[in-house]
């Protein structure tokens, strides 16, 4: 049977994920775990989270989950989501500056410099970004399957990616200006959004990840 | 701005079963808050709140069962309130699959109870609640138990130190036009969606879909909410979007 491992480390509510795995890959064995042999003993790898990057960072440290993320990451279909593609990068600037696990060069920037600049300003944008926005698909992916370009789905953040190599770019959401709402490499696909919140089309990703042989 | 702006139908769920009446055409148990989700799911619902009216708090289980119930097969966000006191209660319910919990009378009664939950679960998912009556011309205040006692605070004061205090939204609702069916108050969702720097649903008043437009256009508010107008089967939910997209609001087909 192929198995899923959610990884758990105390960030927020991954009951959603497990359930919407086990909705779209009812044959799928799906683990909410933190117990390194069980997520590296996984066919795939979902890295969730929600909640705020210094908390992430110790938390993952406090589990002994960083370099089995880092070896998920290198060796089998990894999803992030939410605040898992932000903690994949190289640094955050939430808490005054915190490290990533740097498995995909860049940063993640808080949306307030740019949504409260002059040029924004007017428009009131609210932070978090919340709600169903488009994801501009860049680049044929094996994850977008039957998922029509421009679909809507749904996000909760205040901070956004910003990978160093365009060529990690797989979505662009537009808020005020255009953001990288999806990165993917190799065997990586990372979201912004929360696909097991996205409705259908969040659900058809989630499908796609369950069949994903990169 | 690719944004869509949230239609948000309100179910008040009394011991485990809906209630105020919902009508569709085709449903089976109109008092089953698990058949009534799927349905405005279908209809293109952005989200779902669920408001536990159950006056015994010995009952809640009972809606942490109907949560996990609708968690299980509608993918969308949750939203669930009523007679949220303790962060023990926030983490029953995120468990159970809601993704916010919304805090109301809790917030009014200890405020860092607020900072408690959004420092423990994170601002994004703690919804306050913010129940107001107007007190004089652009003035508004704080009210509790359905709009009856007064608390003396002031509306926009109370809202600017939610978020302060880690609220990732703000749920606000006049009391003045709440079951009235004359629309929202504007002046008061602008007055308080303009001061925040967090999205604001507007509740309360709703009668008919041009009110929805207005409290986006007219009082700026990020989601608008509505009970009756849906329940009672006479509109649809996309035929709210549609009206919205006729005002030129972008929504989420």
């Amino acid at each position: 049977m192929a198995t899923i491992a959610v990884i758990d480390y105390g960030m927020g509510n991954l009951h959603s994920v497990a359930r919407a795995l086990n909705h779209v890959a009812p044959r799928a064995q799906v683990t909410v775990t933190q117990d390194p042999q069980v997520i590296l003993g996984a066919d795939r790898v979902v890295f969730p989270g929600q909640g705020a990057m210094r908390d992430c960072m110790s938390e993952l440290q406090r589990h002994d989950l960083i370099d089995v993320i880092s070896t998920a990451a290198r060796t089998r279909p990894f999803l992030g989501l939410c605040l898992g593609p932000q903690a994949l990068l190289t640094h955050s600037e939430e808490n005054g500056g915190v490290a990533g696990l740097n498995i995909l060069p860049g940063r993640s920037l808080w949306f307030g410099h740019h949504l409260r600049s002059a040029a924004l300003a007017n428009q009131h944008l609210k932070i978090p970004h919340m709600g169903w926005n488009r994801v501009h698909q860049t680049r044929p992916h094996p994850l977008w399957t039957s998922i029509a370009q421009d679909s809507r789905f749904y996000f909760v953040h205040s901070y956004y990616l910003l990978p160093d190599e365009p060529t990690l770019t797989a979505g662009l959401t537009d808020y005020g200006f255009e953001f990288t709402s999806v990165m993917a490499k190799d065997n990586v696909f990372a979201v912004q959004f929360h696909p097991e919140k996205s409705a259908a089309a969040g659900l058809q990703l989630l499908a796609n990840f369950s069949c994903w042989h990169p | 701005m690719a944004l869509a702006k949230r239609i948000i139908p309100c179910l008040d769920v009394d011991h485990g079963r809906v209630v105020k009446g919902v009508n569709f055409v085709d449903i089976r148990d109109a008092g089953d808050p698990v058949e009534v989700a799927r349905r405005y799911n279908e209809q293109g619902a952005d989200e779902l709140t669920f408001l536990d009216i159950t006056a015994s708090s010995d009952d809640r289980d009972t809606m942490v069962h109907v949560v996990e119930q609708v968690a299980g097969e509608v993918f969308i966000p949750l939203t669930v309130g009523g007679g949220v006191r303790r962060l023990d209660d926030i983490r029953t319910l995120l468990n159970a699959g809601a993704d916010k919990v919304s805090i109301n009378t809790a917030a009014i009664h200890n405020p860092d109870f607020v900072k408690a939950a959004a420092d423990r679960f994170g601002n994004q998912c703690i919804v306050v609640a913010i129940d107001a009556k107007s007190v004089a011309p652009n003035r508004w205040e704080i009210f509790t138990h359905g709009g009856r006692r007064p608390t003396g605070i002031d509306a926009l004061a109370w809202a600017e130190q939610m978020t302060a205090f880690g609220a990732g939204e703000i749920l606000l609702t006049s009391m003045d036009r709440d079951g009235t069916r004359n629309g929202f108050d504007l002046a008061l969702t602008r007055t308080i969606s303009e001061a925040v720097s967090v999205p604001v649903i507007a509740s309360g008043g709703v009668g008919e879909l041009d009110h929805l437009a207005a409290g986006i256009l007219h009082g700026k508010a990020d989601a608008v909410l509505a009970a009756s107008i849906f329940h009672f089967g006479e509109y649809t939910i996309a035929q709210a979007k549609q009206c919205l997209a006729d005002h030129g609001i972008e929504v989420r087909w």
